[in-house]
């Protein structure tokens, strides 16, 4: 009888290989996790192979001819030593079941970055900003609710983010709806991802000139007529926002993009059977699917505007309207060298986007939230 | 009964086309559906049958021909205007709404008052048997019977025809069988026109009042499924339609037939097609056993067990590869004698 394929690794191969071992009737494969394609290597020390046999675990009933008895065999267990013992799993197997194996010690790397990028920094700043320069350990948050020139940041930031996250995500789902149908798909998409590799500020300093009063656009309504005066689109609110528009809108789009590729096709065909038109297809069928990839993108996009200092800087007016919050923070650390100050502002920052953000993950929970397909693919 | 079909005559595909490209992918299909009828369009993948039913249920714009639901001219019309029901394969259910909703959504879409919809969904639910599960999500539902619930949905607005595409090729053997049965039943109770799109000749055979066999594009055959199974127009068909025996040879005419020889042995066969000289002989595996006198001698290469009976594969002599059926069991290597069932060899022209 030829030798089994599905047993890898030499007949002497340690455990881990080839030697049969006891494993619970449900598993389903009884030979699943004794070769290599765990992305352990069948002769390299796994951290859990040790428990493989330690246990001394029985082998289940080796099938002769096929079997391979490992070096360190061991005695059968007694008769009549009671089923549970003889079925009883591995630690290993147990582990494993649980979906824990060698492949989970790959995600070490990432919590070591996790921990030394975020975690660290966010416990430090949020210890530093109980330490103020003077008053209790409270001073700077007290300083902060107390200050209008402060406390109004919030507010400013809220205005400049909640109506820009909206645009571009309302934006993006006509836009994206068009083009799931297009050929040329990867040519639009790679014109809408340019302006996230330019960046903020190459985008601020474009806008800068093209908008301000000698830019193209004024002298275009100059020329016709269409204005008397340079019409004011930078250095004010309104420059902010274009800025948040054209740099934040593919990042949206891509979003949208993707969670609106994802609703079976198949879903509208019917729904275009059974008699609706497109608008009542799009209400009724695609929008009630979108709705919790839509509240993710909300979530991100609202995060990303929300953070905005380059073009608000740039583009608005840092002193007046568009004195957002980060520019607190930014006065705070290094014009005014209060880096507790600036810590608060940047915790209570934090907070409002938490807020927010889980108000609106909270929300699409009140919604469908399965898979935006149908049938047993 | 309540449910059932809005009246029309009769449904005609006047020489359709639909080309993607250079590619053909339906030409020159005519077609003429008479009311309760249920065809089946047969053929293997890529044949364009899928092509077909959705130029009728207007996703695909057809790039040729026109369709008349009687002496109105259909095909451009969008989807929504046809008013046909729609099986899909992967039954398309949204998956956000209760089954009740499902059923109830062509009816809303028609601006159906609120009591009668109700009425009507129940009706159609009762007609599935999914009355228990009208409140669940067709997530939590067995393939079967969100299968089911597509029927009921795509019926309850009483569509002067229902289209179904593959409905049964996602299911198990077990449940195939069974939904096969319930589709006939549901035709048999409502009558409703359906046109029904299948890879599988078993469904197609159990299930059609005709046949339209289709390949690369083009109708091959149509006809009832006695006529197909019997007597298959073209060689393509035959094959498709189970003769898995093709064998090249010779024909001499012989009276009303030829003569053909298999496997070195001559025998009268049936021409389904004028043919001059060279021909292909075609019979069913099932139609050639061992028989004591047989005239074809043969060794056996595999045999496989199917229940009842066994079938085999072998080469002649001369080195023709027939597969055939045998009672016993029959073992590789066996020297076997071999026998074509009277009247059942055909041929075409090769």
């Amino acid at each position: 009888m030829p030798a089994d394929p599905t047993r890898e690794g030499p007949p002497t191969a340690p455990a881990g290989t080839g030697a049969p071992r006891a494993v619970p009737p449900n598993v389903p494969s009884p030979l699943a996790g004794t070769g290599a394609p765990r992305g352990t290597p069948p002769n390299a020390p796994s951290p859990l192979a040790g428990e493989g046999r330690g246990e001394g675990a029985p082998h289940a009933n080796p099938v002769p001819g096929t079997a391979r008895t490992p070096p360190a065999a061991q005695p059968p267990p007694a008769r009549g030593g009671g089923a549970s013992l003889r079925y009883a799993p591995s630690m290993r197997t147990r582990l494993r079941n649980r979906g824990l194996d060698g492949v989970t010690l790959l995600v070490i790397p990432g919590v070591l970055f996790v921990v030394a990028l975020f975690v660290y920094p966010f416990l430090y700043g949020l210890l530093l900003s109980f330490e103020p320069k003077e008053g209790g350990w409270l001073a700077n948050y007290v300083t902060f609710f107390s200050d209008p020139f402060l406390y109004d940041t919030i507010g400013k930031t809220l205005l400049i983010a909640i109506p820009a996250t909206l645009l571009n995500v309302v934006l993006s789902i006509p836009v994206a709806m068009r083009v799931r149908l297009m050929r040329h798909q990867k040519l639009l998409t790679t014109i809408l991802v340019i302006p996230i590799t330019l960046g903020t500020v190459l985008v601020a300093e474009g806008l800068l000139t093209y908008l301000g009063p000698r830019g193209w656009v004024n002298r275009v309504l100059l020329e016709f007529g269409l204005a008397e005066h340079p019409i004011r689109l930078v250095h004010n609110y309104w420059g902010v926002m274009l800025s948040l528009i054209i740099s934040g809108f593919p990042f949206t789009f891509l979003l949208t993009l993707s969670y609106v590729t994802g609703i079976d096709p198949a879903l509208e065909n019917a729904g275009a059977m059974l008699g609706a038109r497109a608008r009542e297809r799009f209400f009724r069928i695609i929008l009630p699917l979108l709705v919790p990839g839509l509240a993710i993108t909300l979530a991100l996009s609202f995060v990303q505007a929300f953070s905005v200092f380059p073009s608000a800087v740039l583009l608005g007016a840092p002193a007046g309207p568009t004195r957002v919050i980060s520019i607190a923070a930014y006065t705070a650390a290094f014009e005014q060298y209060d880096y507790s100050m600036a810590s608060a502002i940047a915790m209570i920052m934090a907070a409002v986007q938490v807020l927010i953000v889980v108000a609106l993950l909270g929300a699409r929970t009140l919604v469908f939230r399965g898979p935006a397909s149908s049938g047993k693919g | 009964m309540a449910i059932a079909s809005r009246d029309f005559r009769s449904l005609r595909l006047d020489g359709i086309s639909r080309a993607f490209g250079h590619l053909n992918a339906l030409h020159d299909v005519s077609l003429t559906v008479q009311r309760g009828e249920f065809i089946a369009l047969l053929g293997p993948s890529g044949c364009g049958k899928s092509t077909a039913l959705n130029c009728l249920a207007g996703l695909l714009p057809l790039t040729g021909g026109a369709i008349w639901l009687d002496e109105k001219r259909i095909d451009t019309l969008g989807p929504e205007d046809r008013g046909f029901g729609m099986v899909f394969q992967n039954y398309a259910l949204f998956p956000h709404m209760s089954v009740r909703r499902n059923v109830g959504f062509g009816l809303t879409t028609h601006r159906v008052p609120k009591a009668e919809i109700t009425r009507r969904v129940d009706e159609a639910l009762a007609l599935v048997r999914l009355t228990a599960q009208a409140e669940k999500l067709p997530g939590q539902l067995s393939g079967g019977q969100q299968q089911r619930v597509a029927i009921a949905r795509a019926i309850v607005v009483e569509p002067p025809l229902v289209l179904m595409d593959e409905p049964l090729s996602n299911l198990d053997a077990k449940l195939r069988l069974e939904m096969r049965a319930e589709i006939r039943r549901i035709h048999q109770l409502l009558g409703c026109s359906t046109i029904y799109v299948t890879h599988d000749q078993d469904e197609a055979l159990s299930l059609a009042d005709r046949i339209v066999v289709l390949r690369d594009g083009s109708v091959r055959q149509i006809g009832t499924p006695e006529e197909l199974y019997a007597r298959p127009a073209h060689a393509d068909v035959a094959e498709f339609m189970g003769y898995r025996n093709l064998v090249p040879t010779t024909a001499m005419p012989a009276g009303e037939g030829v003569r053909v020889r298999i496997g070195g042995a001559e025998f009268l066969a049936e021409p389904m097609e004028r043919i001059d000289g060279r021909a292909v002989a075609a019979i069913r595996p099932e139609d050639l056993s061992p028989a004591p006198d047989g005239a074809i001698e043969l060794t056996v290469e595999a045999a496989e067990y199917r229940g009842r009976d066994f079938y085999g594969f072998g080469r002649t002599a001369d080195g023709t590869e027939l597969f055939f059926r045998a009672e016993h069991r029959v073992g590789a290597g066996e020297m076997l004698r071999l026998s074509p069932a009277a009247g059942r060899v055909l041929a075409y022209a090769g």
